[in-house]
């Protein structure tokens, strides 16, 4: 029987909700804190057939997807999907490459290159974002320069040196929601409207979920999207645009406890099924 | 199942289902708190960590 090594840093709603799915189905799944690891290849005993990663911390995830993937057991998702996914301005790139729907987008260091970016996008307001971080933290929207001016400042002299490389967007005026796709081993099991009052609409933020009709147009962009980066188990920020649809961003340790009730579909569950489908292909 | 709190030091019963690495809030002083260890039907409590820059999904 194959059984599901579940590396966290912490037990969230998600991950009980994993452990759960995995008890119905009465598969074996042994919950691992990376945290009390010694990732050392000469001693580490591997006692179980594929790693998921669902570490909160984006770092320790990443070092341990590398070290199973180099101790040659099956990783979701694996450290490339991870690697780019965990960086805006990476996911950005790629999906950019592979003609997926995006937001414009730049990357600078300084602000004399901020202003010249910002006009390239269309000029303000545009969103600053660190190109690493989650949760909605420390997005700016950026109106007009006295405001760039203070933010980039306040990043060069407060920040850490991730911080001082500025990914900036262009914004978009949402209507009052984006929406989030679920894809698993590139199928798209269902879909939210995060609907908040706010220009932020994470549901870490308080935006409220409801069931979004997954149509064909979401379903396209999710599955490109999936493709572009590597696949695995995925969740597409989506934004309706003048345009279209366009991918905001793609989250590779991706929360769902708010989406079950709404959407009636079991993610979890679905997580359980593609890591043992992994597992056996391999 | 019963801990208690390292900050307070109040009785927080936990829920069903409670695992270890969860964080839960002691219903008293309300600080966040983390599951530590579940042994013999008791919760070893520790205050939690605190939100990092690399935390999300």
């Amino acid at each position: 029987m194959i059984t599901i090594g579940l590396l966290h840093s912490t037990i969230r709603g998600d991950e009980k909700l994993i452990l759960q799915a995995a008890k119905k189905r009465k598969v074996n799944i042994m919950p691992i804190d990376v945290r009390e690891q010694v990732f050392n290849p000469g001693t580490y005993k591997i006692n179980f057939d594929i790693a998921l990663i669902r570490t909160v911390s984006t770092v320790k995830g990443t070092y341990a997807a590398q070290f199973f993937e180099e101790m040659k057991v099956p990783v979701v998702n694996s450290s490339s999907v991870t690697r780019l996914c965990e960086d805006k301005f990476y996911t950005s790139l790629r999906l950019f490459q592979k003609k997926v729907p995006t937001l414009k987008f730049s990357l600078v260091f300084n602000l004399e290159q901020a202003v010249a970016a910002i006009e390239e996008l269309g000029g303000f307001p545009v969103v600053i974002k660190p190109p690493l971080g989650s949760w909605g933290r420390l997005l700016a929207k950026v109106n007009d320069m006295d405001a760039l001016e203070a933010i980039i400042e306040h990043k060069e002299v407060l920040g850490s040196p991730q911080q001082k490389a500025f990914y900036i967007q262009e914004y978009i005026k949402k209507p009052g929601r984006d929406i989030r796709s679920f894809v698993v081993g590139g199928k798209v099991i269902c879909a939210i409207y995060r609907d908040s009052p706010h220009w932020i609409t994470n549901t870490a933020r308080g935006g409220e979920a409801s069931n979004c009709p997954v149509s064909k147009e979401i379903s396209r962009i999710s599955k490109d999207a999936s493709e572009a980066v590597g696949g695995g188990i995925l969740a597409m920020d989506i934004f309706e645009t003048s345009e279209g649809l366009k991918i905001n961003e793609i989250n590779h340790t991706m929360e769902f406890k708010n989406s079950e009730h709404p959407t009636h579909v079991s993610i979890s569950g679905a997580i359980v099924d593609y890591c043992i489908k992994t597992a056996k292909k391999i | 199942m019963k801990g208690i709190c390292p900050i307070c030091d109040a009785g927080v019963t936990l829920l069903g289902g409670t695992e270890e690495s969860e964080i839960i809030s002691c219903s008293d002083c309300k600080s966040r708190l983390v599951v530590q260890k579940i042994s013999k039907g008791k919760a070893i409590l520790g205050k939690a960590p605190v939100i990092e820059e690399d935390w999300g999904e």
